[in-house]
Order: structure tokens, then C-alpha cells, then sequence
């Protein structure tokens, strides 16, 4: 029987982490990993700050799942937690959507954010880290979900807290009203008109009775055993 | 004694369908005691049942989901094949809600999510704000908040004790835990004037210090509550019943349960010793004398024995803490967040103007980011908090420990019983409304 201890991978002299005080705004000592990954991946690795005692890095957005994966399985880093996948988009609708995930190395008691922007022009595409990490499934579908980022390589990207034909959009996006789109007549007669059955899944509904009432394309996709949902 | 054997054609109570669409009647003998069996089968005339799969939908109504959480199964025979979740039916935007309020007027909507910890939560909340804004807290405020969260994480694990007891058909518990929690509800009730709902922190302190005598009706649970926890372990720990359904049951190793990006106590159950409040501490909390618990098989039973003895360290770091409790004031000497004393705030203009103006306008943090992480009782609660310098946040974001343990629900119920499930999914300990906010 042997246990998991976070900081395994500090030396023995390392005294343990202590509640932080007077944390400066900006500035301090920047967490080692970055010089790591300027090393190994150059010019991918934009400017990185310090605020609040938090290590930020802008990484090249077409090679996250590359960084998030040498971040995990480097002997040096070994970031093999993930926290939290998560959007900001800015109240000035001319910056760029920004894509955060943060990491923690439990060997190494780091924590790293990692930010990346996605041009709100472009079709919003990032590659999913759900193959690194199994956290991220959900997390990478609430970003979709509220933000309608879309996750290539992610094993099931459908909506998690608003329902599939939900049709009014992102609701976290800055140009999505707080009462949402529709009006309220309209959302209440939706919302009576919905099918409840709708939220089974294709591959749910491949195995329920209701399998003839699926549409022709649907049928054909699962005869041909296209797997689109959970594995 | 001579057996006569008669053939009787029954209709089973849930007929099959055959695949022409007939009712299929099962051929069955009975024997002299009238015991019924069905009839020998020629080899390879018996219809081959493997490729039939039964759909089960529990949920989003039902007692044993512990909320409005729905999960579709699918069954061969009663093995789960695959276990897939649906959720969203609380969600109410909240992360959406707080864009659009003041730093102070988020509190009540922290309240609302994890509501069994709504305590945890408000200063969870109000220590991410105060990163934020660049604020240290007094000293009295410290313990005491040290003292709100424990007591907050003993009620929500004693709900989650006797719940799960309640699934696993034992009464009792349930209500010797439900009464232990009334009684810190009662402190609650005495230090904020609410029960469940506490929006007990602001920004920079406290909504009000205790109570004269408050902190004897603490002594007095932390003298009852022990009791209750041997009462329970004596009835649970060695229970033929409790152990034969959780050994075994929803096993993650600490490898799978740090992918899955597990914590609180599921993680440490499956032996991996993270605890926040040791690894990434708040509060002061490296200066309290504590054990973390830790379990080795990572299944149900080591979930159950992690909360019980996490109960128990609870309860030595409010004892410490009562013992080190300071005077002094328990708000930063801040204009920046904190109000004016309301003598001050109606007899003098300065007073009145700052007053006014904090209320309406709101307290502004500087242009920053910050994620400040605490061990809620159901993991790593974290608020991360985005600031344009307006007084309202552009991004307030709650990373929610039981909307990432739940989603490792798919793996944990593969291959168990049906009955299994409700026993997996009780041992996650979800609140919906944290999981749809």
C-alpha cells in the first residue's frame, strides 16, 4: 500500500507551503515552467506576467494539446492535474476571445495558468485536451455550451447545461442578453413544446424504442456505427 | 416420493416481445411442493438473450439522484454497460448573473450553489475578492473564518453521512446527523440571522462578529458531536450490509482519479494525500495541528471512512482555534471596500457621501486576475475572478468540485450493479445547484 504525496518531487529541504501575504499586483518570482517551455517549444510561447502571485503564459493556440501533454509527462514539470478549462471574453468586443486552463504539478506544488486568444472573426476552434486529460470531457463541454467554442478531437462535444436544441445561443458571450434572446413568450412556448425524450443522445436513442423515429441521416450514421458520443 | 410434473403455459409478469412482434410465452413445470421451474431446453433452442440491451432512465426525479440529475443506463441483464449523465436542469446562469453585479453583491449568489456549505462558499468567495483587490484580513477575522469553514464542511459531510445511509436503507443515522447539523444551524442563525442561506463574509471581514456566548454553544457540538460520530461508526464501520455494498464499489486508483481531475475526499480515498488546505494553504491553516485522511483502495467504503475521520479533524482545528481566538476588529481599516460606521454614516457628510457612493457605485478592484483555490467538502472550490477596474467583474468563474467528480460517474459505475449505482453516485456527494450554478 503506498499513498500519493503532493511535493514528492521537491527536494527534502523544501518547507512547505505557507499561507501567502502582501502578495504584490504584479511582479514576484515566475513559476520555472516557462523557462521550460520557451525551451522546448521557442517561438509558440508568447509574453507571460505575473499578477497576484500567479504565473500566466500565452501559448500559440494551434499547439495546446502538444504543450499540455509535454507539460504533463516531462520528468521536470510533471503538471498532472488539471484544474479548470474556462473562457473570458472581454467587455471590449474588439479583443480576442481568451481561452484559460489552469494546471497544478502535485509533484512539484506548481500552478500554472495558461491562456490562449481565438480570433472572434474565425470560426473558434482549439484542440481538445480531453486525450491528456479526462477532466477535461465536461469542462470542454460547458466552454462549448457558454461559449460556443468548438473542441477538435473532444469524444463527445454536445451542450451539458442547456439542453441540445437549445437555440438561443452562448449564453456566456458578451452580446447575449442577460434575459436571453427570445422573449419570454417565446422561451414559455419552447419551453412547453419541448420533447423530453429529446435529450437522449443518439446513441442512447440507438439502443431505446424510439430508434424508427430517429431521422433517415441519424439512422444511417448509426448503422453505420459512426460513434459520435460516449465511449 | 413420486413427482408429478405438470407443464403450465405462463405469461411472464413482463412479457417478452418477440422479434415478430408475438408475446412470448415461457413454458414452466411444477414440481409436488408446487415450486415452479421452467422446463429443460433443448440445447440451442433457447433464444439468444446477449445482444439485448435494456435503456434505464433514473431521474431527473428521484429520491436517490440526491438532486434533479438524470442518468441514463444501459443495462445487460443488471450490469451497467454504460452510465451516461445529464445535467443542467438547476442551471440558473449564475456565472452570467455575477457579470452583471457588484464584487459585495455576488455573495448571496455564492450561498446558492454548493447550499450545504453555503458558508465555505461565502468565504471561499470573499477570499478570492479580497486576492483581487489586494486586501489582508485581520487576525479575529482569520479564526474565525477558520471556525465557519470546519463547522460549514462537519454539516455538509454529517447531510452527505445520513443521506447515504438513507440509500443504503439505514434510518437511524440519518436522523442522528440531521440533529447534530440543527444545532450549528442554530449558531449560524445566532451569528448572521440565517440558516441556510448565510451571505455571512464581505469583502475585507465579516457581516457582524459573534454573539456573546456564541462560542460556548460551540463547545457544546464539539462535545455532542463526537458522540454521534462513535454512535454512527459503531453502527456503520463493521455493518455486514454497509461493508458488502461499498467495498469494492466504484473503485478509481490514484492514477485515474487525478486524470479525472477528482479531489476532496474521492481523491484522497484513492490515496493520493492533496488536501488545499495543506498544499496551497488560506487561512493560516499550515499552523494548525491536523491530519489529512487518506484512503487506499479509492472505492466507497475508504470515501465513507476518509469523511468520517475528516469530521474528526475538523473538529481538533476548531478546538485550536477557539483556544487562539484574538480580539480585535474582525473589518480591514479599508475605504476602499469597508463602510463607514452607520453613527458616522448619518451625522457626518464625509461619512455619507463614502457610504453612498460604496453602495451605489460599488468598491473597484485594479485591472488583474486572480484564482484562489479552498477545500470545499466536496474538493477544490475555486473562485477565479477577472477585472476590467469596473466594479463589476468581466468573468467570474467558479470551478465546481462536484461537476468534475460526477463526470468520472461514466467510469466509476462500468461493470457494477444497477443497485451499485445509487450507492456510486451517493458516494460523490453532489449538489446540482453547485454542478449547474
Amino acid at each position: 500500500m503506498s499513498v500519493v504525496l503532493p511535493g514528492a518531487a521537491l527536494p527534502q529541504s523544501t518547507p512547505d507551503p505557507v499561507t501567502p501575504r502582501h502578495v504584490p499586483h504584479h511582479g514576484g518570482e515566475a513559476n520555472p515552467s516557462v523557462d521550460g517551455l520557451r525551451v522546448q517549444f521557442g517561438p509558440a510561447i508568447g509574453r507571460h506576467d505575473v499578477m497576484w502571485g500567479e504565473t500566466t503564459v500565452w501559448v500559440d493556440v494551434t499547439r495546446i494539446r502538444e504543450v499540455m501533454l509535454w507539460l504533463r509527462d516531462d520528468p521536470g514539470q510533471q503538471y498532472d492535474y488539471l484544474v479548470d478549462v474556462t473562457a473570458v471574453e472581454h467587455r471590449d468586443l474588439d479583443l480576442p476571445l481568451e481561452m484559460v486552463w489552469h494546471v497544478r504539478s502535485l509533484p512539484y506544488r506548481r500552478f500554472l495558468r495558461l491562456k490562449a486568444t481565438l480570433d472572434k472573426n474565425a470560426a473558434l476552434e482549439v484542440a481538445s485536451i480531453e486525450p491528456v486529460y479526462k477532466a477535461a470531457n465536461w469542462l470542454e463541454r460547458e466552454v462549448f455550451d457558454m461559449f460556443g467554442v468548438h473542441f477538435t478531437g473532444h469524444s463527445d462535444l454536445r451542450r451539458i447545461l442547456m439542453w441540445e436544441t437549445y437555440a438561443e445561443g452562448h449564453p456566456l458571450r458578451k452580446d447575449f442578453p442577460l434575459r436571453g434572446r427570445f422573449s419570454r413568450s417565446e422561451q414559455l412556448s419552447q419551453a412547453l413544446a419541448a420533447n423530453p425524450e429529446a435529450r437522449y443522445s443518439m446513441e442512447e436513442l440507438s439502443v431505446a424504442d424510439a430508434f424508427h423515429e430517429l431521422p433517415a441521416d441519424m439512422r444511417a450514421r448509426l448503422a453505420a456505427s459512426v460513434r459520435t458520443g460516449e465511449t | 416420493m413420486s413427482t408429478t410434473t405438470r407443464t403450465l403455459d405462463v405469461a411472464l409478469s413482463t412479457p417478452t416481445l418477440g422479434s415478430d412482434g408475438t408475446i412470448r410465452h415461457v413454458p414452466l413445470t411444477a414440481d409436488a411442493r408446487g415450486t415452479l421451474m421452467p422446463i429443460d431446453m433443448a440445447p440451442g433452442s433457447e433464444p439468444d438473450m446477449g445482444s439485448e440491451r435494456m435503456l434505464i432512465n433514473i431521474g431527473p426525479q428521484h429520491p436517490a439522484t440526491h438532486g434533479v440529475l438524470r442518468l441514463v443506463l444501459e443495462l445487460d441483464g443488471e450490469t451497467v454497460i454504460r452510465c451516461v449523465p445529464h445535467v443542467g436542469y438547476l442551471h440558473c446562469g449564475f456565472e452570467k448573473i455575477g457579470e452583471y453585479r457588484q464584487y459585495n453583491q455576488i455573495i448571496p449568489w455564492t450561498d446558492r450553489e454548493d447550499y450545504l456549505n453555503s458558508m465555505g462558499n461565502n468565504i471561499a468567495y470573499a477570499l478570492s475578492a479580497e486576492r483581487l483587490f489586494g486586501i489582508e484580513i485581520t487576525p479575529r477575522c482569520t479564526v474565525l473564518r477558520v471556525i465557519a469553514m470546519e463547522l460549514s464542511r462537519i454539516i455538509s459531510h454529517l447531510v452527505w453521512l445520513g443521506t447515504t445511509a438513507i440509500d443504503m436503507g439505514a434510518f437511524t443515522p440519518f436522523l442522528w446527523t440531521f440533529q447534530e447539523r440543527e444545532t450549528v444551524y442554530n449558531l449560524w442563525e445566532s451569528w448572521v440571522g440565517a440558516r441556510l442561506t448565510t451571505s455571512a463574509s464581505r469583502i475585507g471581514g465579516m457581516a457582524a462578529d459573534l454573539p456573546p456566548g456564541w462560542i460556548d454553544g460551540l463547545k457544546g457540538f464539539l462535545r455532542s458531536l463526537p458522540k454521534t460520530l462513535d454512535e454512527t461508526d459503531r453502527m456503520l464501520t463493521r455493518n455486514g450490509i454497509w461493508v458488502g455494498r461499498t467495498v469494492g464499489i466504484g473503485v478509481m486508483s490514484a492514477a485515474e482519479a487525478i486524470n479525472y481531475g477528482l479531489s476532496g475526499p474521492l481523491l484522497r480515498a484513492a490515496g493520493v494525500a492533496y488536501d488545499v488546505r495543506k498544499d496551497v494553504p488560506y487561512l493560516d491553516y499550515e499552523t494548525y495541528d491536523w491530519d489529512i485522511a487518506v484512503g487506499t483502495k479509492g472505492d466507497v467504503y475508504d470515501r465513507y471512512l476518509v469523511r468520517m475521520e475528516e469530521m474528526r479533524q475538523s473538529v481538533r482545528i476548531i478546538e485550536q482555534a477557539i483556544a487562539r481566538l484574538p480580539d480585535g476588529p474582525i473589518n480591514v481599516d479599508d475605504p476602499r471596500v469597508i463602510l463607514p460606521p452607520k453613527r458616522k454614516a448619518t451625522s457626518e457628510m464625509e461619512s455619507m457621501i463614502h457610504h453612498f457612493k460604496l453602495v451605489m457605485e460599488g468598491p473597484r478592484p485594479p485591472v488583474g486576475e486572480c484564482y484562489v483555490a479552498t477545500e470545499s467538502p466536496k474538493g477544490e472550490k475555486g473562485y477565479y475572478l477577472v477585472s476590467d477596474g469596473t466594479s463589476k467583474p468581466v468573468r467570474w468563474r467558479i470551478r465546481p468540485p462536484a461537476f468534475v467528480n460526477l463526470s468520472a460517474i461514466s467510469k466509476m459505475a462500468e461493470g457494477h450493479l444497477l443497485s451499485d449505482v445509487i450507492v456510486i453516485n451517493a458516494s460523490i456527494d453532489i449538489v446540482m445547484g453547485e454542478i449547474d450554478r
